[in-house]
């Protein structure tokens, strides 16, 4: 069985004042029907641009420039705008981070659902609405007919995040791409929002990429974890493996940087330095300016060496 | 160790906004037109003693924010009173109580190099000769660990971690005994919140600093702080040391909330999340403000708010359970 998403090598480039600067350079991982995977990095890591990549929605001064992303055995790198759009929405949805970006203000929840209903399938209105109520039932709003005739700004931030992923599941879709979607959201509003996601994807088997900075988010929630750091994914694996046995010295570094997993008053383990300007990243690994375990065959980038089912791209992994 | 440096006393803070003309000349004609009123806080009082790090925790719109304007006289309370070392606060700001704030990026003048955003405030104190002052803030800026040769820089070329040394340093500058750090380290990325907390904790030591540490992320806050005090909707829940806290949280909402934490030592866990949302402040619940998400609510509850009691020594929560 071949996997639903394949992504191999892809490459995605910005030019700039700065010059070209990949901001994804050369991102390998797959994802089975019904798997979460957790793509996990700090700000600037590539994790947003490798999402938008995987859409389709890198626009000028912005290009795919190598590698393939195959859903469903379809290549989706060159597909034309017209096909590509017809999956978008369809079989391939994106959750973003601030829903009030995405959630149209002057246009009510119910003629935002519907249009996204009926851009895919030639349906009676009576019939969109129906799905559209029963998508919000469906994320936990309550009295969803009633609440189909409000605008965004009659929402709380939450329930804005609900709607929003009632219309990523209008389709029913295969795979789901959620951008940092609780990141602006308080902790038990977060948690709801985890449990809804997890039992969607549990009962629908659609595939998600759930796009984070927060580990934590990913320990709970995803069965697999990629690291990135400066565009390329630096570790990969089972969540277990991972956060509890890195290999890849950024990946120790980050969780050792979290501080409930630290005693109390302690020094936090930092990782030293800062996330360098992707116009400035050191040749070879781009992680050696700031790692402990760094020296002169750094100089060149580590290939990917396979341990069981994980990958890690370092010359010396722990 | 337990003298008050810091008390807030019933301190109670509403913003209120007054009718518009269309309002007024509605309410004249007879229409049911109210103004609106948020009780951002309600009869808060706990006390900061010298040398502890106090963590103030809580969701958006539970008043964490409004209380750490308050302690440092950026608002005056509605009713009641804030003490700094037995001197009212009550909005007028305390050169000894200093705020460092969420954002590292709107916090900081544009327009101004890193020498003036960090010199300024001791010049006009007169707290440093005109003379000492480029030495003073370099001194500084070595203490947040800045390089100062940095300092004709403006902030736009700094990284976010940088940005968050600066407004540091810029607190620093008066010499303050007493820092309220509100959401200091949010918005920052992982490992550049380690070094900054690292950087809270060495001038702890080294100036012998008092916190009020507000955060919405209870990681940070356990690591950081002695105790904890817990608000919802602009009343404190419950407070406690820290350990005993996370350990055995009394208070239903901080049992919820704990329980929501993500946390890397749950794997694959079954989410199972309270109920509601926080209601919105302009108007609260009656009684108990948790009630309608409570998982134990009584009758009770929805008429009569619980007061503060200590439960255990040192701990105090606010619910009619523990009644």
């Amino acid at each position: 069985m071949t996997a639903l998403l394949e992504v191999r090598d892809l490459v995605t480039e910005f030019d700039g004042r700065e010059g070209r600067l990949r901001a994804v350079d050369g991102v390998s991982f797959s994802l089975e029907r019904g798997e979460i995977l957790g793509l996990v990095g700090e700000s600037g890591s590539g994790k947003s641009v490798t999402g938008f990549s995987i859409m389709g929605l890198v626009d000028a001064p912005g290009r795919i420039a190598g590698g393939s992303v195959k859903f469903d055995g379809m290549e989706l790198v060159g597909m034309p705008d017209g096909d590509l759009r017809r999956l978008r929405g369809k079989r391939i949805a994106m959750i973003f981070q601030d829903p009030m970006m995405t959630l149209n203000p002057v246009l009510s929840i119910e003629t935002q659902m519907l249009e996204t209903v009926l851009a895919h399938d030639a349906v009676p209105r009576e019939e969109a609405r129906r799905r559209a109520i029963e998508a919000l039932g469906l994320v936990g709003i309550a009295s969803p007919a009633e609440r189909l005739a409000q605008y965004p700004h009659q929402f709380s931030g939450g329930m804005r995040q609900r709607v929003a992923i009632a219309i990523a599941l209008l389709h029913r879709p295969d795979l789901i791409i959620a951008d940092e979607p609780t990141t602006a959201l308080d902790v038990t509003v977060q948690g709801q929002i985890l449990y809804e996601m997890q039992r969607l994807v549990r009962e629908s088997g659609a595939a998600l990429v759930w796009i984070t900075h927060d580990l934590a988010v990913v320990a709970g929630l995803a069965d697999r974890v990629a690291v990135m750091y400066a565009g390329r994914i630096v570790e990969q694996g089972s969540t277990t493996e991972v956060l509890d046995a890195p290999l890849h010295p950024y990946a120790r570094g980050l969780l050792d940087s979290v501080p409930a997993a630290n005693a109390t008053g302690g020094r936090l383990r930092q990782i030293p330095g800062m996330t360098p300007s992707l116009a400035h990243l050191p040749a070879g690994c781009a992680f050696r300016d700031r790692c402990g375990h760094a020296d002169d065959a750094c100089g060149t980038v580590p290939p990917i060496t396979l341990k069981a089912s994980r990958q890690v791209r370092c010359h010396h992994p722990l | 160790m337990s003298k008050p440096m810091l008390e807030f006393r019933d301190v109670t803070k509403r913003f209120e906004k007054r009718l518009d003309v269309i309002e007024r000349f509605a309410l004249r004609l007879g229409a049911a037109v109210s103004g609106h009123v948020v009780h951002a806080v309600d009869r808060v009082s706990f006390a900061v003693n010298e040398g502890e790090v106090v963590g103030l925790v809580g969701e958006s719109g539970c008043g964490k924010s409004t209380l750490g304007r308050l302690a440092c006289g950026l608002h005056e309370p509605t009713a009641g009173g804030v003490f700094y070392k037995g001197e009212p606060v009550n909005g007028k700001p305390v050169r000894a109580v200093q705020m460092i704030f969420q954002d590292p990026f709107s916090s900081l003048n544009p327009r101004m190099r890193v020498e003036d955003i960090v010199g300024e405030a001791p010049r006009v104190h007169g707290l440093v000769p005109a003379a000492e002052v480029p030495d003073y803030v370099a001194q500084l800026l070595r203490r947040v660990g800045l390089d100062p040769s940095y300092r004709r820089r403006y902030p736009h070329q700094f990284s976010g971690g940088q940005r968050a040394r600066i407004g540091i340093a810029r607190a620093l500058a008066v010499k303050p005994d007493f820092l309220v750090c509100d959401e200091a380290v949010a918005a920052l990325d992982v490992s550049i919140q380690a070094q900054v907390l690292n950087l809270f904790m060495d001038l702890r030591e080294s100036l012998g600093l008092t916190y009020l540490f507000i955060s919405h992320d209870l990681g940070v806050v356990s690591h950081l702080s002695n105790r904890v005090v817990v608000m919802y909707l602009g009343r404190v829940v419950e407070s406690a040391p820290t350990a005993e806290l996370f350990a055995k949280p009394n208070h239903p909402y901080t049992q919820a909330l704990l329980a929501e934490v993500p946390r890397l030592d749950r794997k694959n866990r079954n989410f199972a999340p309270i109920k509601g949302e926080i209601p919105s402040p302009l108007a609260p619940p009656p009684g108990c403000h948790f009630h309608p998400r409570c998982p134990h609510a009584m009758p009770r509850c929805a008429q009569e708010a619980p007061p503060l009691r200590e439960v255990a020594p040192g701990r105090l929560s606010a619910c009619h359970l523990d009644a």
